[in-house]
């Protein structure tokens, strides 16, 4: 099913889900969009209706709009909150305000990163900054996501992870992860659901990563995704078998690991001839049933499928956003995509 | 000097140009630049004002709504370019009538939306506003329907006059709202419009829906129904052209004289005399055009006048001969003192099969080159227009595509669009993006490394160095080095890597130890990008060996860079005192060979000219640490000498 697509007249650089309530089984109704590179930005709420009408299951409604308001720059992050605050300069260099790139919150508490090289922690109801870590990279950070309640995983311009402690009072990172060889800019990171030492990254020439920041300072596998700059990765979060990218090419590609019944196997050979494969050394002692099939890789048992989830070739797809069945994506053309009945 | 086609009309600048104050001006990329000047013609200097007044001519483009416009059509044209060329013409022309449809569709929705917004409005000069856009957008949609049907589509005689009555009936769509309200009200036949309706949905030759209306009447007045089924009979044996079918033009010609001359019979008896409205029918039927000029209100444009007019006299019209009669319907139907409209003139030379003379009409009329720039594209795909050498190289096409492209360049949000239409103009495009490219602002790192992902697609090298270089040195402004060395590392722009190394270096001699460990430790192989930077790489090796104790590797090192010249000659007296804890060590780590070399750089750095600005106190810091270099040296040499001396028993 093709996904429905909006105009809504302002490039969009974030698109995020309102989070719906994990008990009920509801599919996600709203949204939000953060627009960039206009005179005046927008941060845009949007609804997709009521579905119940519809007697032939054809959900064909476009999204409408709930209420918007003005933003001071160009929009880089959006994360649900219950509470509004603004912290004014909170990235800055010495004579200017610097561009924040990235927030992630685990309310109530929100970690923010930008050009300047901070990792600023904050509470959601209190106006002072909770912690700083200044200087924490030389260069700039573009994305965060929370490891475990007290650590963040950073990703930078130099094509390093840097994991950070906030119990620890030093201001150096716990453990630095790279790729030998070329530094290719990291543009984002998601952690996988629920194995919290699985983490997947995004960089400047299209490579997907797959890390085990436990151990080793390599990457477990690389996959040739896109052909420029790939500027989100996520995992679904209820079905972690799934994954999904979205690049500066135009595409938005729907990664699927479709692994054999013998998950016990833990040999680390190649994957299917898309995927060029690092592995690093077998993990010991791990727990068969737990092996994730991102690490597990033989390739007659363990593939990687991708396919294109947008009908044709746009501009780049700056953001996405899956939860439960439905995702949604904003693109440079001033288009919304929602695509409401995920094969996941 | 050209002649100008058309007076151009003076705009007024408020707030400029008082007191009798000339006014200066600089072109723009999109718009001018207008400002006053000192110079005045009489009277005493005074003040003038200090405003620079920025005048643009297209509004549109910062339309919310039209925006939308601009991003859809800009989909199809990239998918209108990608079409390939091998395909037979058939497939082809049915390929370029469906994209020429997406285009309207396009335009329609637009149309809907600002409709919308129209009525909804509160604010009145907003809402004229709207308006004004919709009338626009309907006339352009007006004009590109009716290039689809002579042009793209070509239909020939016979369907043409049936694609003119589809061009017709959509743009004239009160009729039906007409109709339903008249079928809807309690008795139809009473109704006040109800004689209009019958005769508009017969000047559009909807002759089923004109039948099914005056059946109302017919069932009310029983004694003359005959006349009404005589009436009936007329319309619905009415031949009309079937393309698909087996019938032919010339037999369908012979139908249709046959069933003309049936009417004209009619009107010849009198059958209709008593009722005057149906023998007005019957004289459209038979084609009278005096009577269908009557109709005038109900036509309300000569066009419609024209389609009529052929449908009733000569439904098999010939594309050639169709100017004829678009002339005279124009001057019959406005009538001598009424002169004709632009969009008139537009349709006329459409139905004159002037190409270049719609195309440069439309460029004049309107403030956007978007609707000439798409509909010249297209029609060139379809090989409709002559290569037309303009004065400056390029073809027409080409030209207003790089007209329509820079001008949303010059937009803050939509020079995205604007960089696959440079794509697809293959003699300037590349030019126009290139010096474009550079100018536009970048406030965030996304958006640069946006911009460098358009150059190096492209493979813009001059315009992605240049770019990376304004980025890294605003990098460096900010302190933020590993950020200016992964610009310059993208760039490869060996100058400022080093740059870049100074600085660090710099850092280094004034605080004794490197900031930024975290780059610096992990530089991999972008170190050989300069010299210094892996100068810089490889001394902050040796200090991290020497930290770990790693005493004869570090010394190795050390030596390696003064000898291999990748050490600049200034820090040499650094790197030396670098070595003095090492030949201080109770071990001995230079060998023989090696101590000989630290010496002959010391004395190498010595025998270099003197600077004469340093002071006697730099003079002598300079000399004392130079005798201790040299006592150290000395030490080791001959610690050396025994231990290498020995035999090991």
């Amino acid at each position: 099913m093709d996904p429905t697509a909006k105009y809504i007249s302002q490039k969009i650089s974030r698109t995020r889900w309102r989070p719906v309530p994990a008990g009920l089984l509801q599919q996600p109704e709203v949204f939000a969009a953060g627009s960039w590179d206009n005179e005046s930005n927008r941060v845009s709420i949007w609804s997709l209706g009521d579905n119940d009408s519809d007697t032939d299951g054809e959900f064909d409604e476009e999204p409408r709009l709930l209420c918007d308001s003005e933003h001071d720059g160009d929009v880089m992050d959006l994360q649900a909150l219950s509470l509004a605050h603004v912290w004014e300069r909170a990235h800055r260099y010495s004579c200017d305000n610097a561009p924040c790139t990235a927030v992630v919150c685990r309310s109530p508490e929100l970690v923010s990163v930008g050009e300047d090289g901070r990792v600023i922690l904050y509470k959601a109801d209190q106006t002072e900054v909770v912690r700083v870590i200044e200087n924490a990279d030389s260069s700039t950070i573009h994305a965060v996501t929370f490891l475990r309640t007290t650590e963040v995983l950073t990703v930078n311009s130099i094509g390093q992870l840097k994991m950070w402690d906030f119990r620890q009072q030093s201001d150096s990172p716990a453990q630095i992860l790279s790729l030998t060889g070329d530094r290719v800019p990291l543009h984002c990171v998601d952690k996988h659901p629920n194995q919290q030492h699985i983490v997947a990254t995004g960089g400047q020439d299209g490579m997907l990563c797959i890390w085990d920041v436990r151990q080793g300072n390599t990457p477990f596998s690389l996959i040739e995704a896109h052909s420029a700059e790939m500027w989100e990765v996520h995992f679904h979060p209820s079905n972690p078998n799934h994954l999904f990218t979205c690049s500066e090419d135009g595409s938005l590609l729907h990664w699927e690991t479709t692994s054999g019944s013998d998950m016990s196997t833990l040999l680390q050979r190649g994957w299917n001839s898309r995927v060029v494969s690092h592995s690093g050394v077998p993990l010991a002692g791990e727990d068969d049933s737990v092996v994730s099939s991102w690490l597990a890789g033989d390739s007659s048992k363990n593939r990687l499928e991708a396919t294109h989830m947008l009908p044709s070739q746009t501009l780049s797809v700056n953001s996405l956003d899956v939860l439960e069945q439905c995702l949604v994506c904003g693109t440079d053309g001033e288009a919304v995509y929602v695509h409401r009945q995920l094969p996941v | 000097m050209e002649e100008v086609d058309v007076e151009p009309s003076p705009m007024l600048i408020p707030s400029a140009g008082f007191h009798q104050r000339h006014l200066g001006f600089e072109w723009g990329p999109g718009d001018l630049l207008v400002y006053e000047t000192n110079y005045k013609l009489q009277g005493p200097r005074s003040a003038g004002s200090p405003l620079v007044h920025v005048v643009r001519k297209d509004e549109d483009i910062c339309s919310p709504i039209l925006r939308k416009l601009f991003n859809e059509s800009h989909l199809i044209f990239v998918g209108l370019q990608k079409i390939k060329e091998d395909v037979p013409s058939k497939n082809k022309k049915s390929q370029f009538v469906s994209i020429s449809k997406n285009y309207r569709s396009v335009i329609r929705a637009c149309m809907e939306e600002l409709q919308q917004n129209a009525v909804s409005a509160q604010d009145g000069s907003l809402a004229s506003q709207y308006g004004d856009q919709v009338s626009i957008l309907l006339a352009i949609e007006l004009i590109w329907n009716l290039c689809e049907v002579l042009f793209i589509d070509a239909a020939p005689a016979g369907s043409l006059l049936l694609h003119l009555l589809d061009w017709v009936r959509l743009h004239k769509s009160d009729v039906d709202a007409r109709a339903r309200e008249v079928l809807q009200s309690e008795s139809p036949a009473q109704h006040q419009s109800y004689w209009d309706v019958v005769i508009s949905l017969v000047l559009q030759g909807r002759m089923d829906e004109a039948r099914q209306v005056l059946s109302k009447q017919a069932s009310l007045r029983a004694e003359s129904s005959s006349v009404f089924k005589r009436m009936d009979v007329l319309l619905q044996t009415m031949p009309i052209f079937n393309p698909t079918g087996t019938q032919t033009l010339t037999e369908f010609d012979v139908k249709w004289r046959h069933w003309h001359e049936e009417c004209d019979r009619c009107l010849q008896d009198n059958t209709f005399a008593s009722n005057r409205h149906l023998e007005t029918i019957v004289k459209i039927l038979v084609g009278d055009e005096d009577t269908i000029l009557e109709q005038k209100e109900l036509l309300s444009t000569w066009y419609h006048f024209l389609v009529t007019r052929l449908l009733f006299t000569h439904p098999t019209i010939k594309p050639p001969d169709l100017h004829y009669y678009a002339q005279s319907s124009m001057n019959m139907f406005l009538g001598p003192r009424a002169p004709p409209e632009p969009l008139d003139i537009i349709l006329l030379s459409a139905f004159e099969f002037d190409l270049h003379q719609v195309i440069k009409d439309c460029s004049i009329a309107l403030n956007n080159w978007w609707f000439v720039a798409h509909l010249t594209d297209l029609l060139d795909h379809c090989k409709l227009l002559q290569s037309h050498n303009l004065h400056f190289g390029s073809n027409l096409r080409e030209f207003l595509v790089l007209e329509y492209a820079s001008g949303l360049f010059t937009h803050h949000s939509l020079w995205q669009l604007a960089v696959d239409y440079f794509d697809h103009c293959p003699e300037f495009g590349r030019v126009y993006l290139e010096l474009q490219i550079e100018r536009i602002p970048l406030d965030t790192e996304r958006k640069a490394i946006k911009v460098l992902r358009i150059c190096e697609d492209r493979q813009m090298s001059e315009q992605v160095r240049s770019i990376c270089k304004i980025m890294a040195k605003r990098a460096l402004r900010n302190n933020r080095l590993g950020s200016a060395l992964s610009w310059s590392i993208r760039a490869k722009d060996a100058a400022f890597a080093t740059l870049i190394s100074e600085r660090f270096l710099q850092d280094y001699c004034n605080k004794g130890s490197f900031t930024d460990l975290d780059l610096l430790d992990n530089l991999g192989p972008a170190m050989l990008l300069s010299d210094r930077l892996t100068f810089l790489g490889k001394y902050r090796e040796f200090h991290r060996l020497y930290g770990e104790n790693r005493f004869s590797e570090a010394a190795k090192l050390l030596l390696s860079l003064m000898t291999a010249k990748i050490a600049p000659r200034g820090l040499w007296m650094t790197l030396l005192t670098d070595a003095l804890p090492l030949l201080e060590q109770k071990e001995v780590i230079f060998s023989v060979d090696q101590t000989y070399e630290l010496m002959s750089c010391l004395e190498e750095l010595n025998t270099g000219t003197k600077d004469s600005n340093t002071t006697d106190q730099d003079e002598d810091i300079e000399s004392t640490k130079t005798e201790l270099l040299r006592l150290a040296l000395a030490r080791n040499l001959a610690m050396a000498i025994v231990k290498e001396g020995t035999i090991e028993t």
